[in-house]
């Protein structure tokens, strides 16, 4: 019988205890054990950054953490920023400037743009690249996603 | 799922943890950052019988200043951590420089100063970087420690002195001599991607601008982090002329690197690039000795 440890993690303000094996990885367990299907699983080896999470406010690859990792710790997803009706100003920003196709990869940018733009409000455009130089996107050669971004400051300085 | 199952520890104290390494010898594996052995173990090319998780123990995350100008950073204080410190900006301004070219933001978010060192990837920056600002590592196991420098503790591709029950727990940076100047120069295919070829540049001169020590070191053409040991041949006592400085990179390139010839890039090539970036980083360090 494989090892189970017990954990209480904190997922979008909700907490949960489950039995875990250690070797389950964050994101398997955000998206198998919790449903919570919007952390995207691209390469599983932390290069492309489309299951980006926070992990206490910090922008982390779900994919290189395990699951154990997270007792005691607060996860946020994608599923925490915002509601059709009522979309976190980083989505809008990216809805109003085309910033994804497939949507693949957009989780991951949305993550790690929450943590980055609350740190650096105001980013120079060579920052913002600097910024999501950890997030693949197949489709739309970044540039529309860069715009979005400095939409997103503007949108988020006003709010 | 993807890893092969393993035992899983999480010891919350150094003396837990180096109890718990010291039972479980070569089936134990201590688990910093998870940067790179997480990945390994999602691919299963690693397959550690047990993780010793070091993430909870609270006393193996700080940076604190020595008395003499220096630093004592603790394994487990994060990239990012290090990379913002105003502390280590202030005493080491090339290490936040070299720090900001590893990976990615969410990966120095998690990945660890003294993981880095223990992973001993021959193209990570922290090792390079420990032994061009002649760091000496505190390493410790149940009921001992010792003091290692940082060029004797790279034996090979991710191969150091460290034995199964010991730990790296601290990395100590001496301070920088008078009249010091640092550069970091690499060449890599996009942001963040690991280098063809890299060189960290430490130098001191004297008042009469006379160089008095020159630490070069390469990675990412050899096995492990390379210290030349051309440059201080050619350039200590002496006046640092861009001919003397072409030489030494002309040197390097030739007779102390051994790059390898991959789908990135050839051996010429990579030679190239050191001959290239040692020139540029003697001249930028020599310029900010001055």
């Amino acid at each position: 019988m494989a090892q189970t440890v017990k954990i209480k993690v904190t997922v979008n303000g909700k907490q949960y205890e489950r039995e875990v094996e250690p070797r389950l990885l964050l994101s398997d367990f955000i998206r198998h054990d919790l449903g919570l299907t919007g952390t995207h699983v691209g390469c599983e080896h932390g290069l492309c950054g489309a299951c980006t999470v926070l992990m206490d406010g910090e922008a982390v690859r779900s994919c290189t953490i395990f699951a154990v990792q997270a007792d005691g710790h607060e996860i946020q997803t994608v599923e925490s920023l915002g509601t059709p009706d009522n979309l976190h100003p980083i989505q809008q920003a990216f809805i109003e400037k085309h910033a994804l196709q497939c949507g693949f990869c957009t989780p991951g940018f949305l993550m790690t743009l929450v943590d980055y733009l609350g740190d650096n409000p105001n980013p120079t455009e060579e920052e913002i690249r600097e910024a999501i130089d950890g997030n693949f996107c197949r489709c739309t050669g970044y540039f529309n996603i860069i715009e979005a971004v400095k939409l997103a400051a503007q949108k988020m300085a006003s709010h | 799922m993807k890893p092969a199952p393993f035992e899983y520890y999480a010891p919350t104290s150094v003396e837990e943890a180096l109890a718990t390494l010291q039972t479980l010898g070569y089936d134990g594996k201590v688990l910093a950052g998870g940067q790179s052995l997480i990945p390994a173990m999602n691919f299963r090319m690693a397959r550690p019988a047990a993780l010793v998780d070091l993430n909870k123990v609270n006393e193996l995350f700080y940076i604190k200043p020595t008395s003499d100008g220096g630093l004592a950073i603790g394994t487990m204080t994060r990239d990012s951590v290090v990379e913002k410190d105003p502390l280590v900006a202030e005493r080491f301004p090339i290490v936040p420089y070299v720090v900001k070219h590893i990976a990615h933001p969410q990966i120095r978010n998690r990945g660890t100063f003294g993981g880095a060192i223990a992973h001993a990837d021959p193209a990570a920056q922290i090792p390079a970087l420990s032994v061009a600002l002649n760091a000496r590592f505190l390493v410790r196991k149940q009921g001992g420690e010792r003091w290692v420098n940082a060029e004797d503790f790279f034996m090979g591709p991710f191969m150091t002195v460290l034995e199964p029950e010991e730990m790296l727990a601290e990395v100590v940076l001496p301070p920088m001599a008078k009249g010091s100047g640092a550069s970091y120069q690499q060449v890599s295919r996009q942001k963040g991607g690991y280098a063809q070829a890299a060189v960290i540049s430490v130098v001191v001169v004297d008042e009469n601008k006379r160089c008095k020590d020159a630490r070069v070191v390469l990675f990412s053409v050899g096995e492990t982090p390379i210290l030349s040991q051309t440059a201080p041949k050619i350039l200590v006592g002496n006046v640092p002329t861009a001919e003397a400085i072409a030489e030494v990179a002309e040197k390097i390139s030739k007779e102390e690197v051994d790059p390898g010839t991959d789908i990135h890039g050839t051996a010429e090539y990579r030679r190239h690039l050191v001959k290239v970036l040692v020139r540029r980083g003697l001249t930028e360090a020599f310029e900010r000795a001055k």
